[in-house]
């Protein structure tokens, strides 16, 4: 995964060339806005037209497909991601305790950024961890059995790197 | 002095992400410097999870008696492993002997899962020596009417959860005349308590890869797609590089195994959105679309995608597809009961002592799957609820424990299996607050297209909010049973149509966790 801070800001040459890489792709907007996300940390409002114009959509359809999936982020996340289940087998090993204690120790909400820009928490609704819940992908490895005091450290750690 | 050369000691450790989730690798680290330091020669292959996540890590070595498992093991009980000669299979309260020996192993019917966590997932080698191939070679001799033919007589079954025959939908698209048709892998694997796509795409991958191939061959389809989750970036990658390397391999492309038959394979991602688990709302996506669902007719095996006849299958019946093709229909079909026949792989999760994947022939109870295999809860505390098939599956309560896991005795008690997965509360759960939460879920997942589940989870929401307030209850369970008729009824798929499952089956076992303002208001 690479490092969040490094992520260039928008660069629409950068954007074209990621668009024009994929546009030949049978139903290729999602694999595009997955390749746009992954090179700017989200789906910056100015590829929108330049998707409307690569693959023959109108603005409002390719804007009806990025706000419909819940990945696709309209602003920049913070330098680490945490996303945590909230789902069934999460709740059954009391997740929720966990995730309050996270998102209260942070002074944020589900889906909002620390006031520093270090950290984002996600909700994600599983992640095939079942057996080990509760559990998180933090920048994208994962982390299982979860209480509220090993969250805040694996947290504190990717804070401190 | 022995200056014989030692050949390096082999050990087998799981990359499958529940074993990362608790240490693998911090594990690995700490067993290949210890035995560097030793000057020890050893080998690491990573391998997928045996599916007993409660042993994680699990670390086994190969030894003249066989592989000797240890766990799990954590990352400071390895140097003591090392001085109780573990390369050897030396004895140590970690041990646990060879794995097929142990009783939560041996106790399965392991088909589809036959080589998850044994091979190298990404080695054909390891493959074709425990069978793999042997489908496809079979299936390429007989030709495609006898490949349906085996599947229907099977009685393979859809394992994503709607329980349709596979041989059924094959012919439909077999006797679908077009100049494209597609094979579709339901990989979207959203409901919670479930974990097998994800264990046979880590796992195993090259059993899919031959059963999308089998599948291809069987109804005239030469490209197939599967379609995975964002929320599986490990097994998307080694999914990716099995694809890969099965073309290098010849595989896959335009001469599959040299039989000039054509199948190309494409993995795709997903984006967070449950509901493209329905297969209608899945091909939409693929094609890049907002994942609505379709309304049916037409079938996906007559207009799928791209409009074009589509054979959409879950990864496990597709994975299954190799096993009956290589040993033949009646070997699968003599496991089961009533008309599920096969194995199953269920999915044991949540608060479990012992949870797993544990496969085998339908017909088990839910109390031997709950108390017998999974031990309990890992609270120690009692079991309340277990709720069965995913956030759209019923609660099932203690009381009903003697239902036999099998696709009809599940519908007669209003429940599902679903996908297989079983989580289970201890009796800290409010069952309102669970009802509330299935219908929010259907809320945050409902792709907007029809009234009933659009407008019928949020006002679900808020009525389970007003009879947790202690308000009104009476009228609002009376309101929250009618709206629950109407989404089951009126939505056009199964995420408006099946919320009511989880909902009253909280309302209808647990009453008194929906009147306890109300009782609390009247003393």
């Amino acid at each position: 995964m690479p490092n969040p801070s490094l992520r260039p800001t928008w660069d629409p040459f950068r954007a074209e060339a990621i668009i024009a890489d994929h546009a030949q792709m049978p139903g290729a907007l999602l694999p595009i806005l997955h390749a746009l996300q992954e090179e700017f940390g989200h789906v910056p409002e100015p590829a929108v037209p330049l998707l409307a114009d690569a693959l023959n959509l109108s603005r409002a359809e390719v804007h009806g497909v990025i706000t419909f999936y819940h990945d696709f982020r309209h602003d920049p996340a913070g330098r680490h991601v945490v996303k945590l289940c909230r789902a069934e087998a999460c709740q059954s090993m009391k997740g929720e305790h966990t995730a309050s204690h996270l998102l209260r120790r942070l002074g944020i909400d589900w889906g909002g950024t620390t006031p520093d820009g270090s950290v984002t928490v996600e909700p994600v609704y599983c992640l095939g961890l079942c057996a080990t819940a509760p559990a998180a992908l933090v920048d994208g490895e994962p982390h299982g059995r979860l209480t509220p005091e090993s969250l805040a450290g694996i947290v504190e750690e990717a804070r401190r790197a | 002095m022995n200056t014989a050369p030692i050949s390096p000691i082999r050990l087998l450790i799981p990359q499958d992400v529940a074993a990362l989730a608790v240490g693998a690798e911090r594990v690995v680290k700490a067993i290949t410097s210890h035995a560097a330091a030793d000057g020890t020669a050893i080998t690491i292959t990573r391998t997928g999870s045996r599916g007993l996540f409660w042993l994680e890590t699990l670390v086994e070595v190969e030894t003249p008696a066989g592989r000797i498992a240890y766990g799990p093991v954590n990352p400071q009980d390895v140097p003591g492993l090392f001085n109780a000669g573990f390369l050897l299979g030396g004895a140590h309260p970690l041990r646990l002997g060879r794995m097929e020996d142990h009783p939560w192993l041996k106790g399965q019917t392991r088909l589809t899962f036959a080589r998850c966590g044994i091979v190298d997932p990404l080695s054909l080698e390891d493959y074709e020596a425990t069978g793999g191939y042997k489908g496809l070679r079979h299936a390429l001799s007989i030709g495609p009417a006898a490949i349906v033919a085996a599947v229907t007589k099977s009685g393979l079954r859809g394992r994503g959860g709607a329980g349709f025959p596979t041989g059924v939908k094959w012919k439909t698209v077999a006797d679908t005349k077009a100049p494209q048709k597609y094979i579709v892998c339901n990989a979207d694997e959203g409901d919670s308590g479930t974990f097998a796509d994800r264990m046979i795409m880590e796992g195993d991958p090259f059993c899919l890869i031959e059963g999308m191939s089998i599948a291809g061959i069987a109804v005239g389809a030469t490209k197939g797609y599967i379609y995975s989750r964002s929320e599986y970036p490990h097994a998307n990658r080694t999914m990716r590089a099995a694809i890969a390397e099965a073309y290098r391999t010849g595989r896959l492309g335009t001469d599959i195994l040299g039989s000039g038959v054509t199948f190309d394979l494409e993995l795709r991602v997903g984006a967070g959105a449950y509901v493209c688990g329905e297969e209608t709302a899945l091909l939409e996506s693929l094609e890049g679309k907002r994942g609505q669902v379709r309304a049916k007719p037409p079938l996906p095996a007559h207009k799928g995608l791209f409009g074009q006849p589509t054979v959409i299958n879950n990864l496990i019946s597709l994975a299954t597809v190799p096993v009956i093709l290589a040993e033949g229909a009646a070997y699968y079909a003599d496991f089961g009961m009533g008309r599920s026949r096969g194995t199953m792989p269920i999915q044991i999760a949540g608060n479990v002592r012992h949870g797993g994947l544990y496969e085998t022939a339908f017909g088990v109870t839910l109390g031997e799957i709950v108390e017998g295999i999974g031990d309990g809860t890992a609270t120690g505390r009692p079991v309340k609820a277990v709720q069965c098939g995913g956030p759209l599956g019923a609660y099932f309560p203690p009381m009903l424990f003697d239902t036999p896991y099998d696709y009809e005795a599940f519908a007669q008690r209003d429940g599902l299996i679903g996908h297989g997965g079983v989580v289970v509360f201890d009796d800290s759960v409010d069952m309102a607050a669970q009802a509330r939460f299935a219908m929010e879920f259907c809320a945050i997942e409902s792709c907007g297209k029809c009234t009933p589940c659009r407008i019928g989870s949020t006002r679900g929401a808020e009525v389970v909010e007003k009879i947790m307030a202690g308000r009104e209850v009476d009228a609002n369970l009376a309101l929250l049973e009618d709206l629950c008729a109407t989404m089951k009824f009126g939505s056009l798929c199964a995420l408006g149509g099946f919320t009511p499952y989880p909902v009253l089956s909280a309302v209808r076992h647990y009453p008194e966790d929906f009147r306890r303002r109300h009782a609390a208001a009247a003393e």
